[in-house]
């Protein structure tokens, strides 16, 4: 059963019901995972180091055991000190010890902020005392910070067991660049000979965090029986479970991990810090352990994305065919390897149908903190390469840059560089909508420019799983195991509406824990109304049939006889026989009679994510005396597939947007010459307020995914990747220079303007 | 484990004799935006805190007889910018101080609590020493005067002694054609710490030739700095006299390079601020 064909039958899709958790999230009512509380709970805090890199020569906690109150300290030797294995739990590559040696550090702390130690006390001003009681002795090491000096010869090595993968010979002395990769299609020397016109340009960007309101928090239980609860906010609460299972060596049967609700994750929530020291300092204590990070916490320890460096050279014809693309790519990954420099160097130029491109990466570990998934990890940064080098090809070839973009657009049937060839896709539909749109030919004044880009991102399906239960009054559970971040209940229980037939009201969203509801990968990768989606869908599909087997049954006819329609089954012609409808009510009521309960669990493996691509339209009014820029007007168009609930896509686009606006202009890790970081928190780490934005339109395409049953393309990712490249042409079209540098601050602009050297934030 | 004491006395004697006893690391507290986050932060370790707002005409704004006004000093922001006849005598302090936090924090931050906490970015600070303010110290001598640009003499330092806290602030009446203005930097737009702030006063005379000025920057030095008036004294703010006061402001910058800005940017930021803000100042003065 496919619905994409005829949106017009379709009653509840694309409709704008309230969302299921909507009363809870505005009334306080919700539990989020600070909120969450169990019985006989104490407290659990962590000791950070306080350098970027030194060696652990001993850590004494006796002090602090002997502080009455204090229940329990951990340090790495509390946690099995577990072999080297490539995971695929979360979102992106993770490697399990390195992620152990993230939650504690044992031997070296590789950057500030990094755990090594943890206590569990009765009291909050306990645990704290506790934690000055603690004397770690501390061997400084040099450290690095920046990923170009990480690569450089004679750069402190933070890991003598790390050797560059993907060079050939095997190298024989340990780097800080822990893998070398290429994707290549084509010539593009051949390429750039036949170019008439070659830009080339080097850009840096500053790694950003994901700025999730909610700090990370949980509670665990151990129980002397080996059964272990973990109650906490998470992308997914089967990752919480792996990890946990993993890096303290519990059998998965024995966790048992409840989903609190969760206050933004936009990726950095797909790995775990807290969860398994919880269940170590419970399995000690013997009680249940809380643990809640502070927002300092949360920037010294937690992963923001890669900063980068990324050098690019376009060339193209003089009627504006691109005939070879290229760009070297530096991510940092931060203490350990696993920057996402895979899908940057997969998206940098996947807009464009090209012939020649040739893109290398680098994976490079410095003293910072693990890098995590940051909404389309990797994109972003390639993006803002790629849009503003293409701009300046528009610019050199005096081509509209949305025109060039026509030209060389990616269609059905185009091969990317890294070997996937483009399905049914929408890019050429977004980029007319684009053209289209008033907002293209609206007046600019002084002092203004207007700024395009566009981006690409693949989207995923995977694991994921979904029931659907009738009750006996003839309302509906709908049951999966995605923890809903952006809405995804109210998709859910639509899509389940839909193809019952029923409406939505009737249908109740639950996110059951681990142990109640089949695996599901994380919320990530713009996957759950795709992959979440399908196996309700499924599910509600095989409920429909059985629901025609029941009403066959009481009527006595043939199952092929009964009609499943608004609801109701209706005998499927006059043949049949000239009963009533039987409603979804009438034939719960009566299912003990019928071979008993109904309902449905499906899991799936969905393959098939349709890939998205937006087209952003930027105006900036730049302040040339101090170089603030003011976000004038902002178009986002994005071809979302089919638009489940459209206020939810909406709300997608506009956040990605805004996100991405912060990563444009203010935001960047600012880091003193100890390599420590200057400004762990909110009041110097500028994300956007509310006043700095304009509305956000977002603009919706729809080209359907021909391989979901309604049509969705994921939708969360894309809409950050191209905000950077679309401010950094506007502003270069207001102020007549590229901004090569991330964030576009006002330093940074009043420097470009006044031609003066650029000005490098403290470091 | 350490211990935090609260105290709100009800009088000014009964504070300044806590105050003046005290022997522990201690903290005056009006609205307490600057000091719950230190505390918070840990930044801040008092063993006792000593709450004003208990205090008589601590909070309140009255229009004196000569046409000035005092300010109880831990009246909040928002009652301020609720005050119909302070806002059109003196809009650039009012301004400056509702440019403090929030919409919470303005029902909280206080003039005392933004010129004690001597942050050299303190909003409010600039605009009140440009409108030529003075507060009231009560201390264990009993209370004395002092112009606003006395207390701070250097970030976290003030010159107020031991067992002294401000009850009062007060604002001359206006004499004449006179206007005042702050204006500061922040990257964002609102939520933000200056990165440059000024404040201007200037007075005219008929013809509109500035007679008397008084301009005061903010976090371009450890404490607010006063630019001399001498540049646009006379002028009616003619570019040439913009020229001088751009040039003025920026000879009394002293800033550092840290995450909120660069001296370079800091530097040029003053010359352009101080040039607007007169400009706005000149305007509600009725000239220009």
């Amino acid at each position: 059963m496919t619905f994409i064909g005829n949106k017009s039958d379709l009653r509840v899709v694309g409709t704008r019901p309230v969302r299921p958790d909507g009363v809870d999230k505005v009334t306080g009512r919700a539990v989020f995972g600070a909120d969450a509380i169990m019985s006989g709970q104490i407290t659990g805090k962590v000791l950070r180091s306080p350098h970027a890199h030194a060696r652990i020569v001993s850590i004494d906690a006796s002090k602090a055991l002997k502080l009455a109150g204090v229940k329990a300290v951990i340090t790495a030797a509390d946690l099995p000190n577990i072999a080297s294995e490539e995971a695929f739990v979360g979102e992106g590559p993770m490697n399990f010890r390195d992620l152990s040696l993230n939650c504690m550090a044992r031997g070296k702390a590789l950057y500030e902020g990094h755990a090594v130690a943890a206590v569990a006390a009765m009291t909050d001003a306990i645990a704290d005392a506790a934690l000055a009681l603690i004397d770690v002795k501390y061997e400084v090491l040099p450290h690095v910070i920046d990923v170009e000096e990480a690569m450089a010869p004679g750069a402190p090595i933070l890991h003598d067991d790390l050797f560059t993968a993907g060079e050939t010979p095997k190298p024989t002395k340990p780097s800080n660049v822990a893998k070398k990769v290429r994707f290549t299609i084509g010539d593009v020397e051949a390429g750039f000979k036949a170019a008439d016109v070659i830009i080339e340009r080097r850009y840096t960007t500053a790694p950003v965090h994901q700025a999730y309101i909610e700090p990370h928090a949980c509670v665990a239980a151990w129980a002397a029986d080996g059964q272990c609860t973990v109650i906490s906010s998470s992308q997914g609460h089967f990752m919480i479970r792996s990890y946990c299972a993993k890096l303290l060596g519990i059998e998965i049967s024995n966790i048992r991990v409840v989903p609190a609700e969760i206050g933004g994750g936009f990726g950095g929530k797909t790995l775990v810090y807290l969860e398994p020291l919880a269940l170590a300092l419970s399995k000690k204590a013997g009680r249940p352990v809380k643990m809640v990070m502070t927002r300092e916490d949360v920037f010294r320890a937690t992963g923001p994305t890669s900063g980068a460096a990324i050098e690019m050279k376009v060339g193209a014809t003089k009627d504006g065919k691109i005939t070879a693309a290229q760009a070297v790519m530096k991510y940092q990954a931060g203490a350990f390897p696993g920057s996402p420099i895979n899908p940057g160097l997969m998206c940098a130029f996947a807009m464009y149908d090209l012939a020649n491109v040739d893109v290398l990466g680098y994976d490079v570990v410095s003293n910072r903190p693990k890098v995590a998934a940051y909404r389309a990890p990797g994109a972003p940064m390639a993006s803002f390469a790629a849009e503003s080098t293409i701009d300046d090809l528009a610019l050199k070839l005096g081509m509209d840059p949305i025109e060039l973009r026509m030209k060389n657009a990616a269609k059905q049937g185009s091969k990317t560089a890294y070997g996937v060839t483009h399905g049914v896709i929408g890019y050429e539909e977004v980029l007319q909508a684009a053209k289209a749109h008033p907002h293209w030919s609206a007046p600019l004044g002084k002092n203004q420019g207007r700024g395009f880009a566009t981006g690409f991102w693949f989207n995923i399906g995977g694991e994921s799983t979904g029931a659907v239960f009738v009750n006996e009054d003839g309302t509906v559970n709908v049951v999966s195991g995605s923890p809903d971040i952006g809405g995804s209940r109210a998709s859910m229980v639509m899509m389940a509406a839909e193809v019952l037939g029923i409406d939505v009201e009737k249908c109740r969203a639950v996110i059951p824990d681990t142990s109640s509801v089949g695996f599901t990968n994380v919320t990530g990768g713009s996957r759950v109304t795709y992959a979440t989606g399908m196996a309700v869908t499924q599910a509600a599909q095989a409920v429909v049939e059985d629901l025609k087997k029941r009403a066959a049954m009481i009527w006595d006819i043939s199952p092929e006889a009964v009609e499943w329609k608004d609801g109701e089954a209706v005998p499927a012609g006059a043949n049949a026989g000239g009963f009533d409808p039987l409603p979804l009510a009438a034939i719960a009521m009566k299912s003990a009679k019928t071979g008993g309960p109904i309902g449905s669990e499906v899991s799936v493996n969905a393959q098939g994510a349709g890939p998205g691509f937006g087209a952003h339209i930027c105006d900036i009014e730049v302040d040339p005396e101090t170089g603030h820029a003011t976000i004038l007007r902002y178009t986002a168009v994005q071809d979302v597939g089919r638009a489940i609930h459209p206020g939810y896509v909406e709300g997608q686009i506009q956040g990605g947007a805004a996100q991405g606006i912060g990563w444009a202009l203010n935001e960047e890790y600012i880091y003193n010459k100890k390599g420590l970081m200057d400004n762990a928190g909110f009041l110097d780490y500028r994300i956007p307020v509310a006043s700095d934005l304009p509305m956000i339109e977002a603009v919706m395409v729809e080209v359907p995914n021909t391989r979901h049953p309604f049509g969705v393309r994921g939708v969360g990712e894309v809409p950050i990747v191209p905000p950077m490249a679309a401010v950094g042409n506007a502003i270069r079209g207001a102020i007549g220079i590229r901004m090569e540098h991330l964030p576009m601050s006002p330093p940074r602009i009043r420097a470009a303007i006044d031609g003066a050297k650029m000005p490098k934030a403290a470091e | 484990m350490p211990s935090l004491n609260y105290v709100a006395p009800t009088t000014v004697a009964d504070a300044v004799k806590i105050l003046a006893g005290a022997s522990g690391p201690t903290r005056v507290m009006s609205g307490g935006t600057d000091l719950l986050v230190q505390l918070r932060t840990g930044r801040l370790k008092p063993e006792l805190i000593i709450d004003t707002k208990k205090i008589p005409g601590i909070i309140g704004i009255t229009q004196n007889a000569d046409g000035g006004f005092t300010i109880g000093a831990a009246t909040s922001g928002a009652l301020l910018g609720e005050h119909t006849a302070l806002g059109a005598a003196y809009p650039g302090v009012v301004e400056a101080a509702n440019l403090i936090g929030s919409t919470q924090v303005q029902g909280r931050a206080s003039l005392a609590g933004n010129l004690c906490n001597a942050s050299p970015a303190a909003d409010s600070v600039p605009a009140v020493i440009a409108a030529g303010g003075t507060v009231t110290i009560a201390g264990p001598n009993g209370t004395r005067t002092a112009a606003v640009e006395s207390i701070v003499t250097g970030p976290g330092k003030t010159s107020l002694a031991k067992g002294e806290f401000i009850t009062a602030f007060h604002l001359p009446p206006i004499k004449g054609r006179t206007g005042d203005a702050y204006l500061r930097f922040i990257p964002r737009t609102e939520m933000d710490i200056a990165v440059v702030g000024c404040g201007v006063s200037v007075t005219l005379d008929a013809s509109g030739t500035i007679t008397a000025a008084k301009i005061s920057l903010g976090a371009v030095a450890p404490t607010q700095v006063l630019v001399d008036p001498a540049c646009i004294i006379g002028s009616k703010l003619d570019d040439a006299a913009l020229a001088r006061l751009d040039a003025a402001a920026q000879a009394m910058c002293k800033p550092i390079d840290d995450k909120r800005g660069t001296i370079e940017f800091r530097t040029k930021v003053a010359g352009v601020l101080a040039r607007r803000t007169a400009a706005i100042a000149v305007a509600r003065a009725g000239g220009r």
